[in-house]
């Protein structure tokens, strides 16, 4: 159980990565990862909002929709729980919690149409209907796992940026096009990861 | 029918307590508005620059409706959004004195030289990570112009390898404090005043062999000064703004004229011992004019 718990976070992290692997979450990647505090912020407040919303949505989906055969509107009332979910815990951080709004606040609305919230809290389901063994935990720990995932590559990526904005770049390539290069090097890199999770616990 | 109307109920349903829920929380947890910050940070100036210690005109704002803080803390605004404040607020304005940033090097090319010949990005930040920079004296200034690009107000200028900033148009607001990878640029009150314009650390010895103008030390401008103002610590002198009264005699007997006298409004500076000294009869000590001279019985 635990050993399978920890390979599904690793896989998340490393094989699975939902920026670098999977392409998405790419407009958070390319436009906040400037600078490494607000990445880190950015990428804190999205793996918050994963975690929660897989915790909210999978119940909804299992319980909900497929006893009614209405899976086929999973996208659209997803997308009405995550949005509503953001705003609420929104609120809620603002009366109670006003440190962490003011570290995250900026960050909430921003992924509230986040498409990474969205795939893990999908694509968490579509692993539940192939495999009967990835339940609620599972679920959550996976989404857990895509959040530090998104972490990772954000501070990563910060780094890189930071380095990027000290060099003497050609002028045809300045601003986004040397990013995006530096952005598919990265995705590349990574998938040198394929199979480490296997191998190491399988 | 049924296959149409599910649905419809379910997402509708969804949505009107989503939305039932949002409009409760937003009632029952309403964060009640501070006006008075409001309106305080409509006056000041939103150049957010973090001058005043707090995190930005925001903060600053917060921070005076609470009383927290004082009014006149904001360099950019000046004197005229201290005034506003304090009228706002019903409480005095206080002191503003007006702080202008300096650059604390005059190591142009006359009195100082470039070591090596540095062909890479035309920044400071960039030329400084390179064997500690281009310039001579590892502490100076390299002229590449950091400051200069930092400063959102054309107050600095990169004059014979040096920075140099117009004092006029200096609104203080710490840009080019934060730019310099030397940390050259500090804040000194608009008065008239000393200031010892070199930052090097080295012994006597090594300053000379790199620039004519440094500081190399000595303690005269410490022995001399007689306001208690003037100290020396690592090889290099400074002054203290609160207790100089700015009557030169540390700048007279400084043997490599590191040290200058700024003006009351900081726009003229006097430079090579130029300004007139006067000797107090009583006590022999030379000073700037004749309002500075204290009788001692």
């Amino acid at each position: 159980m635990i050993k399978s718990l920890v390979a599904i976070f690793l896989a998340a992290i490393l094989t699975e990565n939902y920026i670098l692997n999977k392409f998405l979450g790419i407009c958070p990647f390319l436009g906040v990862s400037k600078k490494l505090d607000t990445a880190t912020g950015m990428s804190i407040a999205v793996t918050f909002v994963m975690v929660i919303s897989t915790a909210v949505t999978w119940p909804i989906y299992t319980y909900v929709l497929e006893p009614h055969g209405l899976a086929y509107l999973q996208t659209i009332v997803f997308i009405l729980i995550i949005a509503a979910l953001v705003q609420f815990i929104e609120i809620v951080l603002k009366k109670y919690i006003p440190s962490l709004y003011n570290a995250l606040g900026v960050y909430l609305p921003l992924i509230t149409t986040n498409c990474a919230v969205l795939g893990v809290t999908m694509l968490v389901i579509e692993k539940g209907q192939s495999d009967p063994g990835f339940g609620y935990i599972q679920s959550l720990v996976n989404a857990f796992g895509s959040g530090i995932g998104f972490l990772v590559a954000m501070v990563i990526f910060a780094g890189i940026r930071e380095r990027i904005e000290h060099n003497d770049i050609p002028k045809s390539l300045q601003g986004l096009p040397i990013t995006l290069v530096a952005a598919s090097l990265t995705a590349v890199s990574f998938l040198g990861f394929q199979g480490l999770v296997e191998g190491m616990l399988g | 029918m049924n296959e149409i109307l599910t649905p419809v109920m379910i997402v509708a349903g969804i949505g009107l307590l989503a939305g039932l829920i949002l409009a409760i929380a937003s009632i029952v947890m309403a964060v009640p508005k501070d006006e008075k910050a409001e309106a305080i940070r409509d006056m000041l100036p939103g150049a957010n620059c973090g001058a005043c210690g707090f995190s930005g005109c925001d903060g600053y704002a917060k921070a005076l409706s609470s009383g927290e803080a004082k009014p006149g803390l904001c360099p950019v605004g000046g004197a005229g959004v201290a005034k506003n404040i304090s009228e706002y607020l019903g409480c005095d304005a206080g002191d503003v004195t007006r702080k202008v940033a300096l650059v604390h090097c005059m190591g142009s090319y006359d009195n100082t030289t470039d070591k090596v010949e540095y062909e890479g990005i035309e920044t400071c930040a960039g030329a400084a990570i390179v064997a500690g920079g281009i310039a001579s004296c590892q502490y100076g200034c390299m002229g590449l112009g950091d400051c200069m690009r930092a400063c959102q107000y054309d107050a600095i200028s990169i004059c014979n390898g040096v920075a140099k900033i117009d004092p006029a148009r200096c609104k203080g607001c710490s840009m080019c404090v934060q730019a310099c990878p030397k940390h050259l640029i500090s804040f000194v009150p608009a008065k008239k005043l000393a200031v010892v314009r070199c930052n090097n650390c080295d012994k006597g010895a090594m300053t000379n062999k790199v620039c004519k103008i440094g500081c190399i030390g000595c303690k005269k401008c410490e022995k001399t000064c007689q306001h208690d103002a003037v100290h020396v610590k690592d090889f290099v002198a400074s002054v203290d703004p609160e207790k100089c009264i700015g009557c030169g005699a540390c700048a007279n007997v400084c043997p490599t004229n590191a040290i200058k006298i700024i003006d009351k409004d900081g726009q003229r500076e006097i430079w090579e011992n130029k300004f007139q000294m006067v000797k107090c009869d009583y006590c022999g000590q030379y000073f700037i004019t004749k309002e500075h001279i204290i009788i001692k019985e």
